[in-house]
């Protein structure tokens, strides 16, 4: 009774990762695919992997997929983390205000959030391009970041601020030597929550950026209707690799922390 | 700590501008856009959606919720034994395998989705594999049933991994008790568990439901034309017709829904919280 359970469960698993994996199993092997015809496997091939770094369209693509990330991201983590002290710093009523108006692109639709940021730079005059796009990446980031960062203000010790204060410190200098330390680890997982999420959007930038100005998902996107070029397939499978190596040096790195103490 | 709360200024300001500005101007382009740069006050954009004589317009919200809400409980039904069977494995696999469902999400979802395509076209990999061992083909492409695919291979991470979170904060020696006073599992199960972890099931529903009936983008791929969902018509209005009025009106309904689904939800987490209490 107790093997037959132990089978179901296995077998179970198995094929909820077979259905979340067999997309991906697909792309990494049709990127060695000699033919260019998706569905019809050509032979074996490294071409895709070559020409990919001659295609100027998904290099610019790349380019712009990056720079908006980093930049959004950067941004992004030091309004938010500027305001979440602020924030904590405030009365309850203008707490709860600030609060809500942060929960209100995360709630959103990202096709509202989208749609209305786009009217708004019609609105304002701002030309559809990079920078309407790193303003729109900023909106939807930032709350990400104070929505990590305020957990660790709450655990913080509220005297060590004052205590800071009454040693000499100067606000700023408190601030940066006694609550920032204490944060970090927020602020870095905002950060990098920022960032992948600027890489994987799609919605959002699809309604905020103009002509001649692509991420990679709108290179995607328009790519469908004519057909996805097996060197998107490449680039994919290199950025999955390169993201499954970085997780596991993660994992392992904190799995032995762990151990140690 | 007074003085620290104007670091939150910088914030306040971006916030007024870029937050709170699109969305009473998207309000406002609703109830006072005409086109072509025509402003005066006009109900035309909601009274076109809500035209009960030719409800063509509220057929495709009708649609988008019934393909969410089926697509919603397909990810329940798959999810929380995924979960469950998560939350009973040895802790050292148990954050493998949690990972491992995390990390196709780290491949771009527009690629995913168009993968399946190569996967379930009529004559892709799946049924060539199907009728090579003299089996049936299945044609799902271009239906209701692909967007509703489509829904539960993206969404099905986030119905699994609230609920696994509940599931490994469940008190063991709840469950022990409920052993020693005679329960067999199937009880225990109904009982103890299962009660325990609809917070994680609550928030499995809302993070699945939510992006599931406001997507555009899987229907277009896998369900065609003819399956649009309020998405697709909300996109179309900016970026093909147009007509951004009507978009902004369609854009105001959509949000409001939203708002009264998670004020539903939330009540009713209350309400458990508060019942937890009381037990």
């Amino acid at each position: 009774m107790k093997k037959l359970s132990k089978i179901l469960k296995s077998s179970y698993s198995a094929l909820v990762f077979l259905f979340l994996y067999a997309p991906i199993v697909v792309l990494i092997v049709f990127s060695f695919n000699e033919s260019k015809s998706r569905g019809n496997w050509g032979g074996f091939s490294l071409k895709w992997y070559e020409s990919l770094f001659h295609n100027s369209e998904i290099m610019e693509a790349l380019f712009n997929t990056f720079l908006i990330a980093v930049l959004a991201s950067l941004i992004a983590t030091v309004l938010g983390t500027m305001a979440a002290i602020g924030i904590n710093s405030m009365n309850k009523a203008l707490q709860s205000l600030f609060m809500n108006v942060t929960y209100l692109p995360v709630l959103n639709a990202d096709i509202v959030t989208g749609v209305s940021l786009l009217i708004l730079f019609m609105f304002l005059g701002i030309p559809l391009g990079r920078v309407s796009l790193l303003l729109a990446h900023i909106t939807f980031n930032t709350p990400y970041v104070i929505l990590s960062v305020m957990p660790k203000l709450k655990q913080m010790n509220k005297h060590a601020y004052e205590a800071a204060l009454d040693l000499g410190c100067t606000p700023l200098m408190a601030i940066i030597k006694v609550v920032i330390p204490e944060i970090l680890p927020g602020v870095i997982t905002g950060a990098i929550l920022a960032f992948t999420l600027s890489i994987d959007d799609f919605v959002i930038s699809f309604f905020t950026t103009g002509a001649g100005v692509n991420t990679l998902s709108i290179t995607i996107y328009s790519m469908v209707r004519r057909g996805i070029k097996p060197e998107i397939n490449a680039l994919s499978s290199i950025m999955f690799v390169v993201v499954l190596l970085l997780l596991v040096v993660v994992n392992i790195r904190s799995s032995k922390d762990i151990r140690k103490n | 700590m007074k003085k620290a709360s104007y670091t939150a200024l910088p914030y306040g300001i971006y916030a007024l501008i870029f937050i709170l500005a699109p969305i009473i101007l998207i309000l406002f382009y609703s109830l006072f856009y005409r086109g072509d740069s025509d402003f005066a006050f006009t109900l035309e954009h909601f009274i076109r959606f809500f035209n009960f004589k030719e409800p063509v317009y509220m057929e495709v919200l009708l649609r988008s919720i019934k393909t969410a809400l089926i697509s919603t409980i397909i990810c329940l039904f798959l999810g929380y034994p995924m979960a469950f069977i998560l939350s009973r494995m040895k802790p050292s696999t148990r954050g493998i395998v949690s990972f491992l469902f995390v990390l196709p999400m780290w491949m771009n979802f527009l690629l995913r989705t168009y993968a399946w395509m190569t996967l379930l076209e009529n004559t892709g990999v799946i049924n060539t594999l199907l009728s090579s061992i003299g089996l049936p083909t299945i044609n799902i492409m271009y239906t209701e049933g692909a967007v509703i695919f489509g829904n539960v291979y993206n969404f099905l991470p986030f119905m699994i991994l609230p609920i696994y979170n509940v599931l490994t904060r469940i008190d063991k020696s709840v469950i022990e008790a409920s052993e020693d006073l005679g329960a067999n599992f199937p009880k225990t199960f109904l009982r103890v568990i299962f009660p325990l972890s609809l917070p994680g099931v609550s928030s499995g529903i809302t993070m699945t439901f939510m992006p599931a009936v406001t997507t555009f983008i899987i229907s277009k791929l896998l369900g065609g034309g003819q399956n649009a969902q309020i998405g697709d018509l909300i996109e179309k209005q900016f970026k093909s017709v147009g007509d951004w009025g009507f978009g902004s009106a369609l854009s105001v309904i959509l949000m409001v829904m939203i708002l009264i689904a998670m004020g539903i939800v939330n009540k009713y987490e209350k309400e458990q919280s508060a019942g937890g209490v009381l037990l």
